[in-house]
């Protein structure tokens, strides 16, 4: 078999997790106005001044335009015929507990790999599972209260503690932030909700698994995590829908606060629908992430894997205001057949001898294009910052691309900043000399892959770098011939 | 073990570079192939590693009793065909120890035996470093990257130590090296020589043989094979040079 047409059948690799789960469920019509919105808060019923804070969201949102800047082509989306909410209506009643859960639903969720029984009994992490737009289980919940630590839907903790809500909601992510940020203010459905207190260490992953199973449906999850004074958290989030030939549009935004000696460590292993090889249907993922590094000391690690969505817009960032605060940036995205992808960060350096880490692995296979966007932002108050940027591309086949756009603005003559950049293709003789030792040209670009992305996956907690090589020797299945 | 017939292969869609090669290995010999830049050596060694890139116009290939063209590389690799690379290649990021144990253990799955585990693999590999006397550090970097020329080609000898092919196939081995690290290959190879394994040295000069001592020493030139011998061939050739090579040649033609 020839080297190039087995990059070609090696792109082929199958989307696993492409069956829709026939649950009931409880849908807004499609559409968007002020009455979507009073329908959602109604449903949660949420308290006045979060339908107030979504309104004002959705009264700036309707003077907004969509962003072109990106490196990313799409039909337009008809924010109209979408419906903003869905939930399966089993759990309507709130359980309170796993052996409330509709067992369907459970089911599904044991199909993608978690059975929630098992993580809570056997891996020690503890889980939140988004189905549509509704929190289905958060397990784990007693063991970690005790330590004071709340893990929760983020409808719960509206519920159960708004001033903490209210004082941290919007507080990294204002609801004017961007396009897509202030649409998900207005309708945000559900997600995950974390407080570590003052001086506690988590001391299990946490972890959410979002999934989109009803069609036509956008969904917008809410993320909050805030550590408190030299606190620690490491949270874990994976992503899966169902293949359909429409586009599903997902805009979540996720808000990270840690205070003096505070840390937070956020992994990312995105497995959305990418859409078959013609680019027919697959998630839109516009996503707004950022962290604040608002104490001294403080350290906000984001590490993601990117190996799914028809696009992905997504800059996962840090705002290192507290002094001698830390950000660090390891991603890896993948893009075959038609898959685009437009990701990287921001690190805004405002404190004094603030430092970040920026390291990106960008691999495209079939027709996938795969830019790199990142900022580093070095202000004048920002003495003696530190920023070390690398941003690598790995070409499969002929057909992909592979684009870097670095922005550095620095305006303090203290600062030191660095950035390197690489592309690499994967050779045919790479791919020989793993098959001369007997190693399938398959297995050799899995292993190659692997390889280039080492350092990123290092970065992951163990069982999740595990998916994560898994999942890139899958989804490159077939690209080499 | 090996049987060349009339073996005709060209760039594909272009050259045609060999021209009819004829040659049988038993196991337990040692053969060294010569000739001129440009005489279709390397081109032998990869068309039967099974390198894309060639076309087969023409011959047959029998190793072991089966049709050796008709396999994919892997497949040859693990029916134990082994070949030293001329220029072995990078991967970064990926470990030696790593590279070579999932090798061993394709290998091994083909032959029906059971996988070895890190532990034992480790085992081994601490057995198989004296006979090539390669650092172990090495092993633990990612393969080939940065690693100097002659670490390259002690690699190559490594791999083949802890693989234990039935038919090595050994490329321009020697060239880039120095004399110490070309005893110190040769060595390695030597310790390599069994009743059960046959060996085929591609090579320019006649240095290697005289550290490694063929059974057999062929002369290739223009695609085919003009002239077999033992290994005397090798020393006829070192002093009057490849010139009475291309005259013969051309007389052929």
């Amino acid at each position: 078999m020839s080297s190039a047409r087995e990059i070609e059948h090696f792109a082929q690799a199958e989307y696993k997790y492409g069956w829709t789960a026939d649950l009931e469920t409880d849908s807004a019509p499609c559409g968007l106005n002020e009455d979507t919105i009073r329908f959602i808060s109604r449903k949660k019923d949420e308290p006045a001044w979060l339908l107030e804070w979504r309104l004002r969201a959705f009264r700036h949102w309707l003077t907004m335009k969509e962003p072109t800047w990106a490196k990313v082509h799409y039909p337009k989306i008809d924010y109209q015929a979408i419906s903003y909410y869905s939930a399966p209506r089993s759990t309507a009643g709130k359980p309170r507990s796993l052996d409330e859960v509709d067992p369907k639903l459970l089911e599904e969720y044991a199909k993608l790999g978690i059975p929630l029984r098992e993580q809570e009994q056997l891996t020690g992490v503890a889980v939140d599972a988004v189905m549509d737009s509704v929190s289905v289980a958060t397990t784990f919940k007693q063991k970690l209260s005790d330590l004071g630590i709340i893990f929760c839907s983020f409808s719960e903790a509206v519920r159960e503690h708004p001033d903490l809500v209210r004082k941290y909601l919007g507080s990294v992510v204002p609801y004017t932030d961007n396009f897509f940020a202030t649409l998900n203010c207005a309708v945000f459905s559900d997600g995950s909700f974390v407080y570590v207190p003052k001086g506690v260490r988590c001391p299990m992953e946490l972890s959410t698994y979002f999934r989109i199973n009803a069609s036509n449906t956008g969904q917008f999850e809410r993320t909050l995590i805030v550590a408190d004074a030299g606190a620690y958290v490491s949270y874990l989030e994976g992503c899966t829908a169902p293949m359909r030939d429409e586009n599903q549009l997902h805009a979540a935004v996720v808000e990270l606060v840690a205070h003096d000696d505070a840390r937070v460590k956020y992994s990312t292993v995105q497995n959305w629908y990418p859409g078959d090889e013609n680019g027919k249907g697959g998630i839109y993922n516009f996503v707004t992430k950022r962290g604040k590094c608002a104490g001294v000391n403080s350290h906000i690690s984001w590490t993601q894997v990117e190996t799914g969505s028809a696009i992905t817009w997504k800059y996962p960032s840090c705002i290192l205001l507290g002094d001698n605060s830390v950000g660090e940036f390891y991603s890896v995205a993948l893009t075959n057949h038609r898959m685009q992808a437009d990701t990287g960060t921001k690190m805004i350096h405002l404190g004094k001898n603030t430092r970040s880490t920026i390291v990106s692995k960008g691999i495209a296979a079939g027709h996938g294009q795969n830019s790199y966007r990142g900022l580093v932002r070095i202000t004048k108050g920002a003495e003696h910052a530190r920023n070390y940027s690398r941003c690598d591309s790995l070409l499969i086949g002929d057909r992909c691309g592979a684009h870097t756009f670095p922005y550095i603005e620095n305006q303090n003559p203290t600062a030191r900043v660095e950035h390197e950049a690489s592309t690499s293709k994967i050779g045919e003789d790479q791919i020989y000399y793993c098959q001369q030792r007997g190693i399938s040209a398959e297995d050799a670009v899995s292993m190659i892959v692997n390889g280039f992305c080492r350092e990123v996956l290092a970065e992951l907690p163990m069982e999740f770098a595990v998916e994560a090589q898994k999942l890139l020797g899958l989804k490159l299945e077939g690209s080499v011939g | 073990m090996l049987k060349i017939t009339n073996l005709q292969a060209r760039v594909a869609g272009g050259k045609q570079i060999l021209n009819g090669v004829n040659l049988e290995v038993r196991p337990g010999e040692v053969h060294a192939i010569m000739g001129p830049n440009g005489s279709g050596k390397s081109t032998l060694a990869h068309v039967l590693a099974g390198r894309e890139g060639y076309e087969i116009i023409g011959g047959t290939v029998e190793y072991q009793g089966q049709d050796l063209l008709a396999l994919a590389p892997e497949e040859r690799a693990r029916a134990g065909v082994f070949l030293a690379f001329q220029y072995p290649v990078e991967i970064p990021g990926v470990s030696n120890m790593f590279f070579l144990r999932t090798a061993l253990n394709e290998i091994r799955r083909h032959r029906g035996e059971e996988e070895v585990d890190a532990m034992d693999f480790m085992a081994l590999v601490k057995k198989k470093l004296k006979i090539v006397d390669i650092d172990e550090a090495l092993l633990k970097r990612p393969v080939n990257a940065g690693f100097s020329g002659g670490e390259k080609k002690r690699n190559e000898i490594f791999q083949l130590a802890v693989l234990e092919p039935t038919l090595a196939i050994l490329d321009e081995t020697d060239s880039g090296l120095d004399i110490d690290a070309l005893r110190t290959v040769a060595w390695g190879v030597n310790a390599m020589r069994s009743p059960k394994r046959a060996i085929v040295m591609v090579t320019h000069y006649q240095r290697l043989l005289e550290y490694i001592v063929p059974d057999r020493v062929h002369v290739l030139a223009g695609g085919r094979i003009l002239r077999s011998g033992g290994k005397d061939l090798a020393l006829h050739l070192e002093e009057q040079g490849y010139k009475w090579v291309k005259d013969e040649t051309a007389g052929v033609r």
